[in-house]
């Protein structure tokens, strides 16, 4: 895998955008930024339209339920000219995750986008056409959040609580 | 004409008022959706104004199930998934595993993962443009795709003991050295290949009826294809010189001497000529990893990730324990998330893998390529006639399970 020029790239961004810029890092040759939800969209602007990020790879989002707040949501974007790929992340917390929807920056998140609402159930701001893509439209509950259960039924005991289970969430 | 917006579309007496469109399910189980694939075409006459993809039918949770288990039995789901280039989906999975932990993959290993994907992408174009061709009324050449494309699979068989779902990889490696007189049965494979693929174009690609049906049908331009995020050899037809083994060499492409095609048109017609002209730069690569396969090891020798061999197990209790841990727990993986990409035969296939430091993944989520081929679908459709559709579906050479995971 090819190099980025990590360091110029996340300063640029710092420069511009300042305190937006929360975090970054470089692992294993991949460039990570997390930026704060509220300027995430122009952030994402500036990369293709400064930087030349043209080419959308995926967007997802990742469960951490010890976390507050809760979601990460990524979105993995490259630059074909340059060879370069950086991932934008941004948190969204419970009990109604929203982050902003890069769809009018890169079309493309479309429907990334969709299928991150489908499976955890974050809101993405401004979505053209936000409704379940791969799981049926009546389905209840968020698979891929880390409290539902993956295979068979939870049997919970009534002297006990599962921390954080939301009722609907529980579909075996 | 690729239009992307309905509401451009003139109002006239010869266009019908929206409300008097038809809706027209297409599928779930049409032939020409080669899996489970529903599409709302909203007609205008036979005009096509706007197509709503419904996919989801062979949503399988992949990327769940990814979540319950350790790195090496991960390696058997990600076969399942594109079923028609499994190798393919195979190294995929490893190499974001290799890349998170940092493993070296000795060069024997590289040559056959590379041997093992090439073929895979010889059989699953060869198996594109049979079906295809079957859409579109060429029924012989489903029959002669067939049989090419078993040769592909029967030496999976020989290899792996398995057609398709073959799970060759393990981290650091390959599982298997390759079987005595496999080189000699691929070497045929390499030979008579050349043939087969001129028979095909001598059918096809100066055929008048199969221009008829391609040629300027489906155009999506560079910058369109970009923007829609379409892979592979959609986007490489319209024009962009993007191929991932080009790009970012992995398992050593940079060391063979192979062309990515690039198209002009971006319509129907050059991406078959893209996956033809893919097909016989394939049989480049295969020969020149024939010729060059390095010997040693195919498998890494760091004991913390790889199995060590048996006939250590006798000898050393330092074996013992490794192959004990290795069998019962798996390895760990550092904390981090990595993407790793490989060139499927639909397009960039990447493993975004996320660690919290366990011996599973904490997160895996596929980019499929077809998904994302899929969504241009919208697109392509608008304007065309419903017969076109049938031709554009089958363009973009989406594999359900790999869309749908």
């Amino acid at each position: 895998m090819s190099v980025n020029p990590t360091g110029t790239l996340v300063q640029r961004i710092g420069e511009r955008f300042k305190t937006a810029l929360q975090e970054s890092s470089d692992f294993r040759g991949d460039l990570s930024v997390v930026i704060e939800p509220g300027t995430l969209v122009d952030v994402a602007r500036y990369l293709k339209v400064e930087e030349g990020f043209d080419y959308l790879l995926h967007a997802t989002a990742v469960d951490w339920p010890a976390r507050d707040p809760r979601f990460t949501a990524v979105w993995e974007v490259r630059s074909l000219a340059n060879k370069t790929r950086i991932r934008l992340k941004t948190t969204a917390a419970m009990p109604d995750p929203h982050v902003p929807s890069l769809t009018s920056v890169w079309p493309a998140a479309n429907w990334h986008e969709r299928e991150t609402w489908d499976l955890f159930g974050i809101t993405f701001d401004g979505h053209p056409d936000l409704r379940r893509i791969l799981m049926p439209p009546s389905w209840e509950g968020f698979p891929l959040r880390k409290d539902y259960v993956s295979f068979g039924e939870p049997v919970i005991f009534s002297d006990q609580k599962l921390e954080g289970l939301e009722p609907d969430a529980i579909r075996g | 004409m690729v239009k992307t917006d309905i509401a451009q579309e003139p109002i006239g007496p010869e266009h019908e008022p929206e409300a008097e469109w038809m809706e027209l399910n297409m599928g779930p189980h049409h032939p020409s959706t080669h899996g489970v694939l529903r599409v709302r075409l909203k007609l205008d006459g036979e005009i096509v104004r706007d197509a709503d993809a419904d996919i989801g039918y062979l949503h399988t949770g992949f990327e769940k199930s990814f979540e319950d288990k350790t790195y090496t039995q991960g390696i058997t789901f990600s076969d399942r998934m594109d079923y028609l280039a499994p190798p393919i989906n195979n190294v995929g999975f490893v190499s974001a595993v290799e890349k998170l932990i940092g493993v070296e993959v000795p060069p024997r290993a590289q040559a056959i993962r590379v041997i093992m994907m090439e073929l895979a992408r010889v059989s699953s174009h060869e198996l594109w443009l049979g079906t295809t061709g079957l859409d579109l009324g060429v029924y012989s050449g489903f029959f002669y795709a067939w049989r090419d494309r078993d040769l592909a699979l029967d030496l999976n068989e020989a290899y792996s003991g398995v057609r398709m779902m073959t799970s060759f990889t393990r981290v650091g490696g390959v599982a298997w050295d390759l079987p005595d007189g496999w080189l000699d049965q691929l070497q045929r494979f390499i030979d008579v290949m050349p043939s087969r693929i001129d028979d095909f174009e001598s059918m096809l690609t100066d055929n008048p009826i199969w221009h008829q049906r391609l040629e300027g049908v489906g155009v999506i331009s560079a910058a369109d294809a970009i923007e829609a995020g379409v892979t592979g050899p959609v986007l490489r037809a319209s024009g962009v010189n993007y191929d991932v083994r080009k790009a970012f060499p992995y398992c050593g492409y940079e060391q063979y001497d192979f062309e990515v095609p690039v198209g002009t048109n971006g319509d129907c017609y050059d991406r078959y000529r893209m996956r033809v002209a893919e097909m016989r730069q394939s049989l480049r690569i295969l020969q020149q990893a024939v010729d060059n396969l390095p010997g040693g090891p195919w498998l890494t020798s760091d004991r913390k990730v790889a199995l060590p061999p048996r006939s250590e197990l006798s000898k050393s209790m330092e074996a013992v324990i490794h192959q004990f841990r290795l069998v019962s727990e798996g390895f760990k993986g550092p904390v981090g998330d990595v993407y790793a990409f490989v060139e499927s035969p639909r397009g960039e296939l990447g493993f975004y893998l996320v660690s919290d430091g366990t011996n599973k993944p904490y997160r895996m989520k596929v980019r499929p390529p077809s998904f994302c081929n899929l969504q241009a679908l919208k697109r392509l459709v608008q304007g065309v006639l419903v017969a076109d559709v049938i031709a554009i579906m089958g363009s973009l050479d989406f594999i359900l399970g790999d869309c749908d995971r």
